[in-house]
């Protein structure tokens, strides 16, 4: 609601960016109609050189204003974050009993880990749109003149501050639960490498939440389309840690291990850059 | 949409070609390739496994190239095509996960085994693109179906190699790998496989072909029956 003041006087940074963003013909109109009306009003006080100035801010605002919504909801409600961080403990529980095991280590550590920490990360991913598709946060984001990129931007950042609180809880729990050998240790290792796989699953999570939450069996298909996507996060995750979670703390997380997390961060990242925007038109 | 009297001579000329070319790379299977003498005459079974699998990998590629293709130009066209590539890759991915169950069973003695990479890759791939349908089909507005279809066949596709990477990392090397690609075949085993790939690409290629004239025959008898005032 309080966006309609401010979208008026920054109209002229707001239509350039939308111009680079709008492909269907309705909001072409819409820009053209923009750019007819803003000169006019607005060409004595925004000279060329500041307009691009603002550009980048301007995203930066929008997506700041974003997430601040978005923590803001969850710090209300409290829909997803002690769900999934509730959901990781009993977990824990299940395999103790699954497993028939006190402690693990090693390989078996790193599994049980991973294994919890994607699953409980799909209940966040499952949540992530469903207020924007059902309560109209969609149309009222799609109204506003902003960079479309910005809701990505702030979905994931919304998705990696849910993932750091669940692993706030999660792996401590787990050090508690299950864990045999000692975390200390490993811990600056494994905050590394959950950092890299954290930025994965927020990526993937977040465009598989868009891609999912406006079909028919979204609580189906989320999950269905994040599990084998998320398999490399999983191998890169759980063998980096393996040899920290392992008796007698056997070496640091392998190079090779982060190197493919960060490759697949960093190609998933541009690939979700690319094609987010057509998920949000009409 | 002049499909009929543009594609149907060029459907026959695809299949006879395909006929002539599998009859080609069975005759050259089956007598002219010699019996590898490790696996003996169970290795024939890579002249069709290996092809199926290079083809469908390709076609889950290509299908993320038209999707690519669909989101820029906003031609439906485009989706037709990528749908019926993923889709026809899909089929050939049972093929190959078959083949190569036979395969493994045959020279390891399990129906299944973790230890070679390149079926574990696909597995996961087959898995990945098996949910292209579900996905395509509980989104009901066509427009926004085709686009959710395209983003999810571009990612889907940039998934492709990076998942074999990860998979080929992660895979100890316990088992000698049979299946090292074309380059260290020798020279009647090497041709063999060079025409039963082409083969199988031709079949890819005519199967497509089939089922894209026979999605436009429907989409223009739709829209024919729609002028014509029935249903």
């Amino acid at each position: 609601m309080n966006i309609e003041p401010k979208s008026q006087t920054t109209k002229p940074h707001a239509a350039s960016s939308r111009a680079a963003h709008a492909p269907a013909g309705t909001s072409s109109a819409f820009t053209k109609h923009v750019q007819d009306k803003a000169p006019s009003a607005h060409a004595p006080a925004g000279t060329p050189s500041s307009s691009t100035k603002h550009v980048p801010t301007k995203t930066a605002q929008v997506v700041l204003a974003l997430l601040r919504k978005e923590l803001l909801v969850e710090l209300r409600t409290l829909e997803s974050v002690p769900g999934m961080s509730l959901f990781a403990v009993s977990t824990f529980v299940v395999f103790h009993f699954a497993l028939h095991r006190s402690a693990v280590d090693g390989d078996l550590a790193a599994g049980v880990l991973w294994v919890t920490l994607l699953f409980a990360a799909m209940l966040g991913v499952n949540r992530l749109f469903v207020a924007d598709a059902e309560q109209g946060g969609f149309d009222g984001f799609l109204l506003a003149p902003v960079d479309r990129s910005a809701m990505l931007l702030a979905k994931v950042c919304a998705l990696l501050a849910y993932l750091v609180v669940l692993e706030l809880v999660a792996v401590p729990a787990f050090a508690l639960l299950l864990l045999g050998p000692s975390l200390g240790q490993a811990l600056p290792g494994l905050v590394g490498v959950i950092a890299l796989a954290d930025v994965g699953i927020a990526v993937i999570g977040t465009l598989i939440a868009a891609l999912a939450v406006r079909t028919r069996a979204r609580d189906l298909l989320g999950p269905l389309l994040a599990l084998p996507l998320l398999v490399p996060v999983v191998i890169g995750g759980a063998r980096a840690s393996s040899p920290l979670l392992a008796a007698g703390h056997a070496g640091g997380p392998g190079g090779r291990w982060l190197a493919l997390l960060a490759l697949y961060d960093l190609v998933f990242g541009l690939i979700a850059y690319a094609v987010f925007d057509f998920l949000l038109e009409d | 949409m002049r499909v009929p009297s543009s594609s149907v001579p060029s459907l026959r000329t695809l299949s006879i070609a395909t006929v002539v070319a599998m009859g080609v790379a069975f005759g050259l299977v089956f007598f002219y390739a010699p019996i590898e003498l490790e696996e003996g005459f169970l290795q024939k079974i890579f002249y069709l496994h290996v092809p199926l699998a290079i083809v469908s990998l390709c076609g889950f590629v290509s299908g993320g190239l038209m999707a690519i293709a669909h989101l820029r130009t906003r031609d439906s066209r485009w989706d037709l095509r990528s749908y019926v590539t993923i889709h026809m890759s899909l089929i050939f991915g049972v093929a190959v996960l078959l083949t190569g169950s036979i395969w493994a069973r045959g020279s390891w003695g399990h129906w299944w085994v973790w230890s070679e990479p390149t079926l574990v890759s696909y597995l996961i791939v087959f898995l990945l693109y098996a949910t292209y349908q579900p996905l395509r089909f509980a989104i009901e507005d066509p427009e926004r179906q085709a686009r959710y279809a395209s983003v999810f066949a571009i990612v889907a596709g940039a998934f492709v190699p990076l998942n074999f990477l990860a998979v080929r990392l992660s895979t100890s090397y316990l088992h000698p790998r049979v299946l090292g690609g074309s380059s260290n075949l020798p020279g009647p085993m090497r041709l063999t496989f060079l025409v039963s790939l082409a083969a199988i690409a031709l079949l890819f290629v005519t199967l497509c072909s089939y089922e894209l004239t026979a999605k436009r025959t429907r989409i223009m008898l739709k829209s024919r029956s729609r002028i014509l005032g029935y249903r």
